[in-house]
């Protein structure tokens, strides 16, 4: 083996050299932790791939669903990739694909994110599945992962269905050696074979479709590549069983190993949660009085199951919340073996909360929207601005786009009592792409007055930057049409719309004063304030900045303002001196902090 | 040979990069690795961890009580991550004071070196000079030269060897 062959991969990684050596030529997705280092290995390693490939960043999960789907209708294979809220957006098309199938293979790769680590919930993809009647595979590793994405397009092939995989977060953020092989070169012209009983079914076939659908899973069921794999145990408890399926299941292989208790009975490892072979499920009530269950996160596997001395989330052995950690994984073990249990562990402890860079632009804008109006009421998003929170900037984070929509709603809710508080809504330019511009409209329409700042950085930056439409650049650094923000706001129906880059405290300060009469105006409405400075995290914008060399004197009173109210987290109080100081190793020099201290000791020089 | 560590830090401290340096010496001596990282949000300035099993694992993750060595960037990460640690596991600490562990000020010897972000490298020293990781010195500056940008290829290996030298 060559060290070209054997590398270490992150699970992402690793995925997106599987999509390329199965012969994708169409590959969509949508950022979000933790699925975005997918389609970004793709890009990285278009390359390879020895026939063309079309590679893009949609503006939303549900567009990149569909443009996948159409290449699939053509015979080509196609994935689209997003996060587990992602599929929310995509569960229109996603939901009718079970019954219409497609063509070449289709496959949705859906990351999950027990715990949850970085999303706004802990939602299972399998089960999601379950109800919209789509295969669906759960790796049990990185390398896993990969030898699953060839399987899915092959079955996805066979019986014309999209198939999901669903890796989770500990298989995408893990890196393991990775055995890479030769592209496939499928030789395959797009051939589009019309059939509108299928590709535009109206009511009319779907019952017939849908016929078809259950036979298809009646059978995949049973494919024989797919069935749970069984690890025997050493006959000293025969009438227990585990199952487990995931990540989790690599937990528990280890801990037994640990214990020392390696088959001590046996062990099943489901690859796919569903549809689950019904055989499979008989035959474990028939042979054991007790199965433990152990999967990630809904009790998928176990409500197929029903098996009557199921140990799991239902029976709650299991806990139903959070992630399956190898010590949580030790915990249940315990209790289902009748083992001593394992010393009690200590309370979890957060760490450092995370906050907006030192400099970053969204700092500057929150501060100041938070000094404007300190009874405000301030609807946000999804991204780094979210971190707004620390500055208490930020009220409100549902889903993506839902700010405007939610501002618009506490408009209406507050107007029919008759004083409403200054609302003043915050989404990132990325965000505004993927689902403000409906929202916006709709905010126009019903005449609400709220204030909409769009944070416009440049990028996509949660997500590690990602290109947005308004800067003319594709996936790779392709460069292509860019939309610019400014006219679909006017074509929203906005009559204020002003733009201002947040380091320009007074200037933004006065913009959002305006913005808000506007919006108290008889003739007012909703108010656009684009915030416009570049992403701090990105080297030409930090480059393109002057950056001064920042001291706090001995003027400081200690007052904390600094270091709460502006969280800068370069700025901390010593604990000696009781007056703030500045972390050279984080500052970046921006000089937004200097106007924050009511005793005017932030100073700057030039840098030497 | 089975060994389980842990990377400890903040968000912009370069502990990615020394987890991936760990585990490529792994992978260059054809051992199985596997690594868990801390990818979105935190990685703004928040806590973040790393695990890595060098040898014959399945999982990723390490249970409380099981790493061998810990590698802690950031001092006030001892109280969160402290419990993974073995009891007679190694400690390596980047802090200035007297403490728990065995510590080097790495963020001020990186400071000196241009950059406070190569105390992750400076940190990686020590415990290689501490006899306390899997692989050796020349294995770590093989897997430093492979994932270091060439043009900062020499200012990373003189943090390891600031490090190693002590
Ligand atoms: S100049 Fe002030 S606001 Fe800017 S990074 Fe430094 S401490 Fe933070
Ligand atoms: S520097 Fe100014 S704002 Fe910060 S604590 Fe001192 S007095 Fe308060």
């Amino acid at each position: 083996m060559t060290d070209k062959d054997n590398q270490l991969l992150m699970g992402n990684e690793a995925i997106g050299q599987g999509l390329i050596e199965a012969g994708c030529q169409v590959a969509a997705a949508y950022p979000g932790t933790p699925s975005t280092e997918i389609l970004q290995a793709v890009i990285d390693r278009a390359e390879l791939a020895p026939e063309p490939l079309h590679i893009e960043w949609s503006v939303n999960e549900k567009i990149a669903f569909e443009v996948a789907l159409a290449a699939s209708y053509t015979g080509k294979r196609a994935a689209a990739v997003m996060k587990q809220v992602g599929l929310n957006v995509a569960a229109d098309p996603f939901m009718r694909t079970a019954y219409l199938g497609v063509k070449g293979g289709m496959l949705t790769i859906v990351a999950d994110d027990p715990g949850p680590h970085s999303s706004q919930n802990e939602q299972d993809t399998r089960l999601f599945c379950l109800q919209a009647r789509v295969p669906v595979l759960d790796p049990a590793s990185p390398a896993e992962a990969k030898s699953l994405v060839p399987v899915g397009f092959d079955l996805s092939e066979r019986y014309e269905v999209n198939v999901v995989l669903r890796p989770t977060t500990r298989i995408c953020h893990s890196r393991q050696n990775i055995v890479q092989q030769q592209p496939q070169r499928l030789e395959r012209t797009a051939h589009f074979q019309k059939d509108p009983t299928r590709w535009a079914a109206t009511p009319a076939f779907l019952p017939a479709l849908h016929r078809k659908l259950n036979q298809h899973l009646a059978e995949i069921a049973r494919e024989p590549g797919l069935q749970p794999q069984l690890t025997p145990g050493n006959g000293s408890r025969p009438r227990l069983a585990m199952v487990a399926s995931g990540i989790v299941y690599s937990h528990l292989v280890d801990l037994l190993e640990e214990l020392d208790l390696p088959r001590c009975c046996d062990l099943y490892q489901v690859i796919m949660p569903y549809p689950m072979n019904p055989d499979f499920c008989h035959q474990l009530h028939r042979a054991y009085d007790r199965v433990l269950i152990l999967e990630e996160t809904y009790p998928v596997i176990e409500l197929q199951l029903a098996h009557p001395g199921a140990v799991g989330k239902q029976s709650g052995a299991v806990p139903r919340e959070g992630e399956l950690t190898p010590d949580v994984v030790h915990q249940v073990l315990a209790d289902f073996l009748e083992l001593s249990p394992p010393a009690e562990l200590p309370a979890e402890r957060r760490g450092q909360r995370p906050s907006l860079c030192p400099g970053c632009p969204h700092r500057a804008a929150f501060y100041n929207i938070k000094a404007c109006f300190p009874k405000g009421i301030f609807p946000s998003d999804i991204g780094c601005y979210t971190l707004g929170m620390n500055l208490g900037a930020v009220n409100t984070v549902h889903c993506m786009g839902a700010c405007i929509s939610q501002g618009a709603g506490f408009y209406h809710a507050y107007a029919q009592d008759g004083e409403v508080p200054t609302i003043v809504v915050t989404i990132g330019d990325s965000t505004f792409f993927h689902a403000g511009i409906p929202a916006l409209i709709n905010a126009v329409i019903q005449q609400a007055r709220i204030i909409v700042v769009i944070l416009d950085n440049a990028t996509t930056a949660m997500t590690g930057g990602q290109p947005v439409p308004h800067m003319g650049i594709a996936a790779g650094g392709k460069e292509t049409r860019a939309v610019a923000i400014e006219p679909l706001v006017k074509a929203s129906g906005v009559d204020f719309l002003e733009v201002c880059d947040p380091y320009d405290q007074e200037q933004f300060k006065t913009l959002l004063q305006q913005a808000d009469a506007y919006t108290r105006r008889p003739d007012g409405g909703v108010a656009v304030l684009i915030s416009r400075h570049g992403c701090i995290m990105d080297r030409a914008v930090r480059s393109g900045q002057p950056a001064f060399k920042i001291s706090i004197d001995e003027h400081c009173v200690g007052c904390r303002k600094c270091v709460e109210a502006f969280e800068c987290p370069a700025l901390s109080m010593d604990p000696i001196s009781g007056k703030a100081v500045v972390s050279q190793d984080r500052c970046i020099g921006c000089g937004v902090c200097i106007p924050v201290c009511p005793v005017d000791a932030i100073g700057k020089e030039d840098k030497a | 040979m089975k060994q389980q560590l842990i990377v400890s830090g903040i968000g912009g401290q370069g502990v990615l990069f020394l987890t991936r340096v760990i585990a490529q010496a792994a992978v260059n001596r054809q051992m199985p690795v596997l690594t868990a990282e801390t990818h979105g949000m935190a990685q703004r300035g928040g806590t973040v961890l790393s695990t890595i099993k060098v040898g014959d694992f399945a999982s990723p993750l390490i249970r409380a009580g099981q790493a061998d060595v810990g590698l802690l960037l950031w001092e006030a990460n001892l109280p969160v991550h402290r419990s993974l640690l073995r009891a007679e596991g190694r400690l390596l600490v980047n802090a200035a004071g007297a403490g728990e562990g065995q510590r080097i000020d790495a963020s001020g010897i990186a400071r000196d070196l241009g950059s406070a972000v190569l105390a992750n490298l400076v940190l990686l020293g020590l415990a290689i000079r501490q006899k306390a990781l899997f692989c050796s010195a020349g294995e770590c500056e093989t897997a430093i030269r492979q994932l270091a940008p060439v043009k900062l290829a020499d200012q990373n290996l003189a943090a390891f060897r600031k490090g190693l030298q002590g």
